[in-house]
């Protein structure tokens, strides 16, 4: 077993995990007033009235996750010069050749477009959202703005949910990735494939 | 209202399968004629009357509008305008204000919550408050701002037409209080009829933009007015062209299954992907504790790997 280097701290993989659950509770509720086909999840929540009146709340509640998030994680999300680079080798870096990808400090250019991805559409959602909560804030709104509201809500949403499914397919499917949130640490190997400039900087080498 | 079993919904709210429409009535409407309604607001008592509702007292503006607007409890008000049509000729306008039961209810297409709004075969559009979850959708897809939420239960609140009334051959209670014959309803095809009837009447009265206001871009109304100044319907707070904001009608009619579907493409087109191409792991010697097993380019990728670094 090789070396394993810390990735994520004890408090930075809670704050995920947080955003994690209440992403999931906010997209099941949204999902149930998004489309009649999706109008079953509302049983989860206790009904049409409860996911109405709970969604909101666990939006805030992920919202604020997600701040805390941005500001631990925004430092290493700059785009650089080398993201260009690397975007140009998306192609090969998607039929699994991620051995010729330029080095990459701690994050790579796809990571980099979910953290911006995520931190606009949270932004767009909770403001919208805010804009049509009944019944505190909704009546301080008229209707043709509020119809905007509604519409840009729902493609954030689309947006985000999205960007999620990549997030978690690419934890998935580049191997020991996973244990930087559940452990907190990812082997050496691991960061000298992915993250080499990264590693450089942890390891000292 | 409650949830009768009328057999003949031909529209509900969040429903991708056909209602129980087994039984066809024909299409009803309500007309108001404005030339002849004399804003004595026996229509809003007969409302709270037969539906058992009192709105709370509230203040006076001013002018003759109590309430001011539609509430939760006033389902239809009668609201008069001071205009002046043409230079120097004053004219008070009076209109009854209610919900105008479109052929094509926005209210209804906005709604997330299955069967909370439905449509029945003579047209009229109710709100099954039961199944309301109070979330405001209907607000937001109504061209003439009609449906109002209350404060106390969370549910939206409108007029129903009486359509407990006409279920039994009854006519609306405003239509049976109203004095003068302002009101009157019927078959949709009857009341046009007579509506072109009485805008030719007003034409030679001097009202020469006299006409029937049953718009077409909701698919027409099942309430109907006779408008003095028809040209200009905005006179009196009407919509000139009301629709259905195309942010409800093209976002929830094609972009939103578009969307569900693309989710789920995005799903299984990466458990294809992830079948096709294989995890990405990492090189042989150095695989953690997961037991992850060398991928067969191994010495390749060593080698990159060393480049890389």
């Amino acid at each position: 077993m090789s070396k394993m280097l810390q990735r994520y701290k004890d408090s930075e993989r809670m704050n995920h995990w947080f955003i994690a659950i209440t992403f999931f509770l906010a997209t099941l509720s949204g999902l149930t007033l998004f489309h009649p086909s999706m109008y079953f999840l509302s049983n989860l929540f206790g009904g049409g009235p409860w996911t109405r009146i709970l969604h909101p709340f666990i939006g805030v509640a992920m919202f604020l996750g997600f701040l805390l998030m941005f500001f631990r994680l925004v430092k290493d999300n700059i785009i650089t010069k080398q993201d260009r680079e690397w975007r140009r080798s998306f192609g090969t870096m998607i039929k699994g050749n991620v051995h010729n990808l330029p080095p990459v400090a701690k994050y790579n250019y796809g990571q980099k477009m979910v953290f911006w991805l995520m931190t606009l559409s949270l932004l767009a959602l909770v403001i919208t959202g805010v804009m049509f909560w009944r019944p505190w804030f909704a009546p301080y709104f008229s209707i043709p703005i509020m119809r905007i509201a509604v519409l840009i809500h729902s493609i954030s949403a689309v947006v985000l949910i999205f960007t999620v499914i990549i997030h978690i397919y690419a934890a998935i499917w580049v191997k020991g990735t996973m244990r930087a949130m559940t452990r907190g640490t990812v082997s050496e190997a691991w960061a000298k494939t992915h993250h080499p400039l990264w590693y450089k900087k942890v390891s000292g080498k | 209202m409650a949830n009768p079993q009328t057999l003949d919904i031909v529209a509900r709210s969040a429903t991708t399968t056909p209602s129980p429409s087994v039984r066809e009535r024909p299409k009803v409407a309500k007309l108001i004629d404005e030339s002849i309604c004399i804003g004595c607001k026996a229509c809003q008592v007969a409302c709270m009357n037969w539906n058992d509702l009192r709105d709370e007292v509230g203040e006076n503006i001013g002018v003759y509008d109590n309430p001011v607007d539609l509430t939760p409890q006033s389902w239809t008000v009668m609201k008069f305008y001071e205009v002046e049509p043409e230079e120097g000729n004053l004219e008070w306008l009076i209109r009854k204000d209610g919900c105008m039961h479109c052929e094509d209810p926005g209210c209804l297409k906005a709604c997330p919550s299955p069967g909370a709004i439905v449509k029945y075969s003579n047209g009229i559009v109710d709100f099954i408050s039961d199944n309301c979850i109070g979330c405001g959708y209907c607000v937001k897809g109504c061209p003439f701002d009609v449906p109002r939420i209350s404060k106390v239960d969370n549910k939206a609140y409108k007029c129903t037409l009486c359509s407990d009334r006409v279920s039994v051959g009854l006519e609306p209670a405003c239509v049976k209080t109203c004095p003068t014959g302002a009101i009157s309803y019927g078959l949709k095809e009857d009341l046009v009829a007579y509506a072109e009837k009485r805008t030719g009447e007003l034409k030679e009265r001097g009202y020469k933009n006299a006409a029937l206001y049953n718009p077409e871009g909701v698919g027409g109304t099942h309430v109907m007015y006779v408008l003095k100044h028809g040209d200009r319907p905005e006179l009196e707070g009407l919509p000139a062209n009301p629709q259905i904001d195309p942010s409800v009608s093209v976002w929830k009619g094609v972009a939103k299954p578009l969307a569900l579907a693309g989710m789920a493409a995005a799903v299984i087109g990466s458990f294809f992907h992830y079948m096709k191409v294989g995890p990405v792991e990492e090189p042989t010697g150095d695989a953690d504790d997961t037991g992850a097993t060398p991928p067969p380019s191994s010495t390749d990728s060593q080698s990159n790997n060393q480049e890389a670094r």
